[in-house]
């Protein structure tokens, strides 16, 4: 855990060397080595100075999430983050130094250890990243971080590390003050050992344990840090809309923690941490951002009896916006690419895109232009379906038009190779009515990509009745291969995502039908941690897209179409009063040349508000239950498992983290509580608030979607 | 119980609070000390007759820190073995001393005491001592604590009164304290500053601009969008007002209280005292106190507050004759005449803090007597004051001519 040696010249050195993990992490084996060590160092006579680094890649890495995890009351808390905390600042008054060399990426835990040294010095190496990113798992540094970081670098400088979690390049670190010295990485060891041969007892005290200290830059009673504290309250409300209990926890750290000396600020830490680590927001956090994303990226759920397969081309038909975004992200991942379109010409202008894309990251100095040439050079454009010889796969983005997606998969499958998978990147088709087009469905798939596909990270893998194991277990490989994150959907209408996502959106105009105050509807959904109000996001994709749809369904159905709550305001809205959305300049909002978008006053005169509004919780509970209660009855219908449910929420449309997801949110809030939430809302607003008879179950037993 | 009588009022000119305002030069125990004289010489008390000097002070940090009111009796010639205590009712604070010392004479415990207050804005600055109540994360957060011209202009966004009607009100107030100024209006109550050598400093409101019209002022930039808007205020406080689409930002210095530095203070005593010294009370204590509201919008006390003291009193709206309520922002008064129904030509009619400044901590004490000379000058009966405060407070008296 721990390689311990020391020279003739009494430097002892501590070098971590966690091996059965894949890096550096502190858990309870080697904190436990760790204190061994710091203590063996200390009572040995003869040690006059100890330097602390890694035996691996990284320095340390930080706590251990599944030892966060396990946390299950305040006093287990401070038992854990007790002795990590404690031995930290043993050494940090034991009167001997102590220099962090650091060899390689210190984060959170890690770089906590190296601020307890006495002295900090890193491997010049732009690789290395340092950092306090707690905050965004929900946790805060809990091992002197915030108390440390803000007695050395100010408390305006501080905040950002703390609040934000920035990471930042050793040459940055040693300008912000947070480590000392940069050196080229194989003298290292040697400064190390010199400054500590040469610093000598008077430089193993920090300046907060010398008579006479000041705070860099005022503490928190000081009118600098006062305007910042001030300040910095709003900023973060105005960010998180106070869901998210980790910074405030931290500010709190910091305002209380720095008015006092540091023994007793260290306590504080620890009290403000084991309130995050036992909350259900920051459990929430773990379990969906680190292990439920961490299993999704690699391919949990992938059957293990099926080969991996490797991709070096894959075809893209039709150049429009989606099909123009997949070449370029699959150029972007090394992958020769073959669009085809009617015309060379179309496929250019496909092609044409990602090349502005990469003009703007060359131009951001994040590519290179070499880079850029070679992944131009990778997409070949052609009109000529031959091309798609060679391809392991080809994926379809040409009209949602299924006399159009028959043609261009029959000539695509008529050139392809034998074992090559298709995809369709449809949104609105199923994918086993597309199937019947395919000569092998079992090879045939739904590849639903987000818009715009270069910054949206889920595909939904879409499996038809017919599709083969094998197939998505390929399709997983590629997922991985252009490094999105795949969650698995078996077909039905409008896959998992659209299908719950819808709800938000619906619920919304539902709502400005019935009366509800427009600025009611917003301000609910903006303060339930959802990126963007209903209705400014239906104005981004076009009411009339969603009118157009209604119209297609009406037409589709014919007598059997069943009214939806929300199809008066969509035909208000495009029939009546002519307002289709942002693009035309108009739609629930309105967009001045000048200053920003405003919600357009006519709304009240077309849907007068109701006297009698509801509660701000009530509008939200509509907002977001809705949405929960559609990815409930997905996983009763077998669509989609719980875990993907939950990451496609956060990856497909911005579900907040800090509820753990769409089914998170069912769980946070206990099955019993919410269906009977769901319950009372059917009575008042209708059945398509009824919970399916699984949740229904599921909260009888007292049972959750996901383990606590 | 006994009654307590308003036995006198005086206050200093408000000068402007900067380095240039005709004030900036008295330190505020000097300043504070020389209306306790002036109270004095008018009355014709001995200063070991005072059961207590009561001062509000709004920001008692820096010079004003620890207890100006000690400070002030140290200062003021005869008073050095008289008590002194300072409170802290942010901008009610001065009221509240008044009320404080009210409640000494009621409850039979004083026969003669001084309540006022004392704020030199332009040395000791707005927030200069910070505070919990500003600063500490786990208290601004969970109340959404947002400075307080973003809660006035909410109180506009919220109840629909527009830049104009605003503007129209600042520019009324300035019209009637010029009037006032022009008619000696303040002449029973002002006393002018003087230097060590009894050289005059300052003998009239510094702040007052007579020229002013709803017009000019609607030149002028909103003083709290930045704050709002790019800060986070306005999304901070939108949490507790979702029913607001966007907080309209119209206030700005010319439609809020000016800062200024100033001084003031009341003589209370009981009946029997009065008689003592020979002096005509001139208006007797009908009720007072303070009452807590929503710390978000902060500064929609002075309705609340009314009604409290008016029923503490048994008395209606239509039994006051004339109000003050102090004008931290013009929202703030319109918003008290609507929820109250009270006319304009009753409220604040020789102008207000908009034209004159709101030295924060002797404000309250400027206001009561303000009110009790108008009451005089036009010889009516009864008048209530109240001010907004800090954090979602308001602070009242009634008092009714004897």
């Amino acid at each position: 855990m721990i390689d311990y040696k020391t020279d003739a010249d009494g430097i002892a050195t501590l070098s971590w060397n966690v091996t059965d993990r894949p890096t550096n992490v502190m858990n309870e084996a080697s904190i436990a080595a760790f204190e061994a060590a710091v203590k063996r160092a200390i009572g040995d006579p003869m040690v006059k100075g100890v330097i602390v680094t890694s035996s691996r890649k990284d320095f340390v890495a930080g706590g251990d999430l599944d030892l966060i995890r396990r946390i299950d009351g305040i006093e287990a808390s401070m038992a854990a983050s007790g002795p990590v905390s404690a031995i930290l600042r043993r050494l940090e008054t034991s009167g001997k130094p102590f220099v962090a060399a650091i060899n390689g990426t210190a984060l959170g835990g890690g770089l906590e250890l190296a601020l307890a040294c006495h002295r900090r010095i890193a491997a010049a190496d732009p690789g290395i990243r340092l950092g306090l990113p707690e905050v965004t798992l929900g946790l805060l540094p809990a091992a002197g971080g915030t108390q440390r970081l803000p007695r050395m670098i100010g408390i305006g400088k501080a905040l950002p590390y703390l609040l934000e979690g920035r990471k930042v390049a050793p040459e940055a670190a040693l300008e912000a003050g947070i480590i000392d010295e940069v050196v080229p990485p194989g003298e290292l060891l040697t400064r190390a050992r010199a400054w500590l041969l040469a610093a000598g007892e008077g430089a193993a005290i920090k300046s907060w344990d010398a008579k006479g200290f000041r705070f860099p830059g005022g503490g928190p009673q000081t009118p600098g840090p006062m305007q910042i504290f001030f300040g910095a309250s709003a900023a973060l409300m105005s960010k998180t809309q106070g869901l998210y209990p980790a910074p405030a926890a931290i500010l709190a750290c910091v305002y209380d923690g720095c008015q006092v000396d540091i023994d007793t600020g260290l306590r504080i830490e620890q009290r403000q941490f084991a309130r995050l680590a036992t909350s259900a927001a920051t459990k929430n956090m773990i379990r969906l951002l680190f292990f439920s994303l961490g299993e999704a990226n690699r391919l949990a759920d992938r059957p293990r009896d099926v080969p991996l397969r490797d991709y070096s081309r894959v075809g893209v038909l039709g150049a429009g916006m989606m099909g123009a975004g997949l070449a370029y992200v699959c150029a972007q991942a090394d992958l020769d690419v073959v669009l085809l379109d009617v015309n060379v010409e179309a496929a250019e202008k496909g092609k044409a895109y990602g090349a502005k894309v990469m003009d703007a990251l060359v131009a951001k100095g994040r590519l290179s232009a070499a880079q850029r040439e070679a992944a131009l050079d990778r997409v070949r454009c052609t009109a000529d379906y031959r091309d798609l010889a060679g391809c392991q796969l080809v994926i379809e983005a040409v009209f949602e038009n299924r006399e159009v997606k028959a043609e261009v998969m029959r000539r695509a499958e008529a050139a392809m190779d034998a074992d090559a998978l298709l995809a369709s990147n449809t949104s609105t088709l199923p994918i086993t009515s597309l199937a019947r087009n395919s000569q092998r469905p079992e090879r045939f798939l739904g590849l639903h990509f987000f818009s715009p596909i270069e910054k949206m990270p889920l595909i939904e893998v879409i499996r038809g009745e017919r599709t083969s194991e094998a197939t998505i277990a390929h399709a997983l490989d590629f997922a991985k291969r252009i490094r999105k994150t795949p969650i698995v959907v078996n077909d039905c209408p409008a896959f998992y995502a659209n299908r719950a996502f819808g709800m938000y959106p619906y619920e919304a105009m539902t709502m400005l039908g019935e009366g509800v105050a427009p600025a009611l509807i917003e301000n609910a959904g903006r303060m339930a941690g959802m990126p963007m109000p209903p209705l400014a996001l239906i104005d981004e994709f076009s009411i009339e897209l969603l009118y157009k749809a209604m119209r297609q369904a009406r037409a589709d159905q014919g007598e059997a179409y069943r009214e939806q709550p929300q199809d008066a305001v969509l035909t208000a809205m495009v029939e009546q009063l002519d307002r289709p959305g942002r693009k035309a300049g108009k739609g629930f909002y309105d967009y001045p040349k000048e200053g920003g978008k405003r919600l357009w006053p006519g709304l009240a005169k077309m849907f007068p508000p109701v006297p009698e509004q509801p509660t701000l919780d009530e509008v939200r509970e509509r907002l977001m239950f809705s949405q929960s209660l559609e990815a409930a009855r997905c996983v009763a219908e077998g669509i989609v498992s719980p875990r993907d449910a939950d990451v496609g929420a956060l990856l497909g449309w911005g579900f907040p983290a800090v509820l753990g997801g769409v089914l998170g949110q069912i769980d946070t809030l206990g099955a019993e509580a919410f269906v009977e939430a769901c319950d009372r809302l059917a009575r008042r607003h209708g059945e398509r608030f009824e919970v399916p008879v699984a949740l229904r179950e599921m909260a009888r037993a007292r049972g959750r979607y996901h383990p606590v | 119980m006994s009654d307590a009588y308003i036995l006198d009022a005086v206050r200093t000119p408000r000068g402007k609070g900067r380095s240039s305002g005709g004030l900036h030069e008295m330190a505020p125990a000097r300043l504070a000390a020389q209306t306790l004289e002036a109270l004095r010489q008018r009355s014709g008390f001995a200063p070991e007759m005072l059961a207590d000097v009561i001062l509000g002070c709004g920001e008692p940090s820096l010079e004003q820190a620890s207890n100006i009111a000690k400070a002030a009796t140290l200062s003021a010639a005869g008073f050095r073995e008289v008590p002194g205590v300072q409170i802290n009712r942010f901008c009610g604070s001065g009221l509240e001393a008044c009320n404080f010392a009210s409640a000494m004479v009621m409850a039979g415990q004083a026969d003669l005491i001084i309540g006022g207050g004392v704020e030199s804005m332009s040395r000791v600055p707005m927030f200069a001592g910070g505070g919990a109540w500003v600063t500490d994360p786990q208290i601004t957060l969970p109340n959404h604590i947002v400075p307080q011209g973003v809660s006035a202009d909410l109180i506009a966004t919220l109840h629909g009164y527009s830049r104009r009607d605003v503007d129209a009100y600042a520019a009324e107030s300035q019209r009637r304290a010029a009037a006032a100024w022009a008619e000696k209006h303040f002449a029973r109550s002002i006393v002018p500053v003087a230097d060590i050598n009894g050289q005059l400093i300052l003998e009239r409101d510094e702040h007052v601009r007579a020229d002013t019209t709803a017009e000019s002022l609607a030149a002028l930039e909103p003083s709290f969008k930045t704050l709002g808007e790019k800060m986070g205020f306005d999304a901070m406080a939108l949490q507790r007002y979702p029913q607001v689409a966007a907080i309209e930002h119209v206030h700005h210095a010319g439609n809020s209280s000016g800062i200024v530095d100033g001084a003031a203070a009341v003589l209370i005593g009981s009946e029997s005292m009065a008689k003592r010294l020979g002096v005509r009370p001139r208006a007797r204590v009908r009720a007072f106190g303070a009452i807590g509201s929503e710390p978000t919008i902060m500064l929609t006390g002075p309705a609340k507050a009314a009604r409290s003291a008016l029923r503490r009193a048994g008395m209606q709206p239509g039994d006051i004759d004339l109000f003050e309520c102090n004008e931290a922002f013009a929202a703030v008064v319109l918003l008290f005449m609507e929820t109250l129904g009270v006319p304009h030509d009753k409220v604040n009619v020789n102008g207000g803090a908009i034209a004159m400044g709101h030295p924060l901590g002797a404000t309250g004490a400027m206001l009561l007597g303000t009110l009790l000379d108008e009451l005089e000058r036009r010889d009516l009966g009864t008048g209530l004051v109240t001010l907004c405060v800090g954090g979602g407070m308001g602070s009242v008296m009634i008092i009714e001519r004897v």
